[in-house]
């Protein structure tokens, strides 16, 4: 075969060759997803780049779907989302697929996020690669927050009352950007239809970064379990058909999850309140966001007291948003020059105890604050919880990740990825290090 | 002279720096003239603006009952208070507030009480409209949200809102018409 052949997937295709010399689109697409090399030693956990790549294309097609019987006026938002799911056809299952496709895309995310952190993944030369996934996280709680909205419920709009009222802390021109946000006095029509034309265009938003988080993907190589860089073709297998394969298997079983949901349980993870419409001038008892915001929210709320000359309302509000920012900022403060949790046996305990800590404060943000956390401790109560494990999540990533950059003493790295694999066979280098455990 | 040549070698850039600065800021006073009328379009409107008052007869309204209008999209508690609550409002130390203000800054008659029933927290509707409702600690308001308390002039006393709820502009028509706004 040629090169030239080899190069536009090799097709003989006069068409394609035509096309490709004029817009190499398809030597493009050969050498960034059919030839691009990765390390042989990926994980299950190396799967959920694909699954969110598929679930971003769901969720922009239902959603457009959607969006053809879709009514944004608060007269009717509500009754043409119940029409959506009595009277259009399989728009049970656009709808269902939409709401559970929320909740999948933050697992995803969640997930891929999680494995960044045990792994290193963004440590030099990784940085940006990272920044740009949290650019992606921030756009898509925008997107869902929005989109929350557009059913016109009881939460939709408590919801995005006390959301949008977050804005009316910052000092001097808080209430101007609240009325500026909502274009009028109170969440309300105009609100509605702006939230609509956003929930629609961000999702393009998130495209277009995605395809940026590639690029700078494809500039610097995956990383992977060891967190060693590939030294050679030994290391590495081209993606495809080898992690194309694989990508297909995880997803596949996400997928048969999700589905699990969407036919089985679609309101597992929704509200109830929500299926009763808006009423502006009457407050549900609790008023709960999505699950996914459920961490964020109990950091917010932890922050009761007045920090200095800042007032509790602003500090709630500084400290959400600080968790979010600290993310931007992980890949200066943690100073280890070993990427992989598997070398580095403190951090490793560490990043359990910060998973644990996230999940606890997504379980003290779905509770009332004053509730008690153990039965029977009555002044044990989820504030009190929210108030260490918002302590926590910050120390973890300002006092315990630079610290241990210091102290920590990393266990030895094997020398390449093949050596680690395969116990130092197709590279040729001598056992100079005991074989590692197979990734 | 001398001093010339230098100019041009030398600190010719100072010039150019110039230029680059000055095209710098007419171009950002330009793009920002342009984003203008795009922020401004979501400000309310002149229709929004326009239902900005409201009338309301409170003949109807009996001693110590509470009623709720809407003003611009916003509940407005209108409270016909009992002499109790005057007066647990009229003798409350303004050391005790969060937001100091005594009750008399705060109505036009003692009789009636017309604040903006939105928590200055994140803005919930507080409890209490309703004899049947929770009132609160201080038999005012009570916000579920994140329990802000609110006393019988609507002022904040206990709980995470930083404000007492805010008076809209009102003034009586007569002995038992006002209008809002
Ligand atoms: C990352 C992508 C997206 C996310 C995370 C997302 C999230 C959400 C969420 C959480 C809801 C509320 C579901 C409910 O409770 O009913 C929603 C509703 C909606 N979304 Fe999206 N969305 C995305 C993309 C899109 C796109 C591209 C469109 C295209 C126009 C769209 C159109 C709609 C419509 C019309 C609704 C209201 C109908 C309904 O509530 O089911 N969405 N979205
Ligand atoms: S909104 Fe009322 S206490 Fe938070």
């Amino acid at each position: 075969m040629s090169a030239g052949t080899n190069q536009t997937g090799g097709t003989n295709s006069g068409l394609v060759k035509w096309i490709d010399s004029r817009l190499p689109v398809f030597s493009y697409l050969q050498k960034e997803y059919a030839e691009y090399q990765s390390p042989r030693n990926f994980n299950w956990f190396w799967n959920f780049g694909a699954i969110l790549t598929f679930l971003l294309v769901m969720m922009i097609m239902s959603g457009i779907f959607l969006a053809m019987q879709y009514q944004p006026n608060t007269a009717l938002a509500f009754d043409s989302v119940e029409r959506i799911m009595r009277d259009v056809n399989f728009g049970w299952l656009l709808r269902y697929l939409h709401q559970n496709g929320a909740t999948f895309f933050f697992i995803a995310i969640y997930i891929h996020m999680f494995r960044g952190m045990y792994y290193g993944s963004y440590k030099a030369p990784r940085e940006l690669l990272w920044m740009l996934g949290v650019v992606i996280l921030l756009l898509a709680m925008a997107t869902a927050f929005m989109g929350y909205v557009l059913p016109w419920g009881q939460m939709s709009f408590w919801g995005a009352t006390v959301i949008t009222n977050l804005f009316s802390a910052v000092p001097l021109v808080g209430d101007s950007i609240v009325t500026l946000l909502w274009g009028g006095f109170s969440i309300d029509n105009p609100t509605l239809n702006r939230f609509f034309a956003l929930h629609y265009l961000f999702p393009f938003l998130i495209f277009g970064v995605v395809v940026l988080h590639v690029i700078a993907l494809h500039v610097s190589g995956s990383n992977n379990p060891l967190g060693v860089d590939p030294k050679g073709p030994q290391d590495t297998v081209s993606f495809h058909p080898y992690y194309t394969m694989k990508d297909s298997v995880g997803l596949a079983v996400f997928v048969t999850i999700m589905a699990a949901f969407v036919f089985f349980a679609p309101d597992f993870f929704g509200e109830p309140e929500n299926y009763l419409e808006a009423a502006p001038l009457n407050t549900p008892a609790h008023i709960v966001p999505e699950w996914y915001f459920l961490p964020f929210f109990a950091i917010l709320r932890s922050v009761d007291f007045d920090i200095l000359f800042i007032e509790a309302k602003l500090g709630g509000v500084i400290a959400m948003f600080g968790a979010i920012f600290v993310l931007f900022v992980l890949p200066w403060l943690d100073k280890s020059p070993v990427r992989s949790a598997k070398f580095r046996p403190v951090y490793k305990w560490f990043f359990w105890i910060f998973l644990i800590d996230c999940v606890l404060l997504g379980y003290v943000g779905g509770k009332p604050t004053d509730a008690p956390v153990f039965g029977g401790v009555e002044s044990f109560q989820i504030i009190h919880l929210g108030y260490i494990t918002t302590f926590w999540y910050f120390a973890h990533f300002l006092i315990v990740l630079p610290l241990l950059g210091i102290f920590e003493r990393p266990k030895p790295v094997p020398k390449s990825i093949s050596e680690a694999v395969l116990g130092g066979g197709s590279s040729g280098a001598a056992a100079t290090a005991k074989p590692m455990e197979k990734a | 002279m001398s001093d010339d040549t230098q100019d041009h070698d030398d600190h010719s850039g100072s010039r150019r720096d110039f230029l680059y600065l000055s095209a710098g800021a007419f171009g950002a006073v330009g793009l920002g003239a342009a984003l203008w009328p795009f922020i401004s379009s979501m400000n309310p409107s002149a229709d929004v603006l326009a239902l900005s008052t409201t009338e309301v007869d409170l003949s109807q309204v009996e001693d110590g009952q509470r009623i709720t209008v809407k003003w611009q999209g916003k509940p407005v508690f209108i409270d016909r208070r009992t002499p109790t609550a005057i007066e647990e409002a009229e003798s409350t130390p303004l050391a005790e507030l969060r937001d100091p203000e005594t009750d008399e800054e705060r109505v036009l008659t003692p009789e009636w009480l017309v604040v903006i029933g939105i928590c200055t927290h994140l803005g919930c509707v507080p409890l209490g409209q309703k004899a049947s409702e929770d009132r609160g600690e201080w038999g005012g308001w009570f916000c579920p949200c994140h329990g802000s308390h609110y006393d019988t002039s609507g002022r904040i006393r206990k709980g995470p809102a930083p404000l007492n709820l805010p008076i809209p502009p009102y003034a009586f028509l007569n002995d038992t018409s006002i209008k809002i706004g």
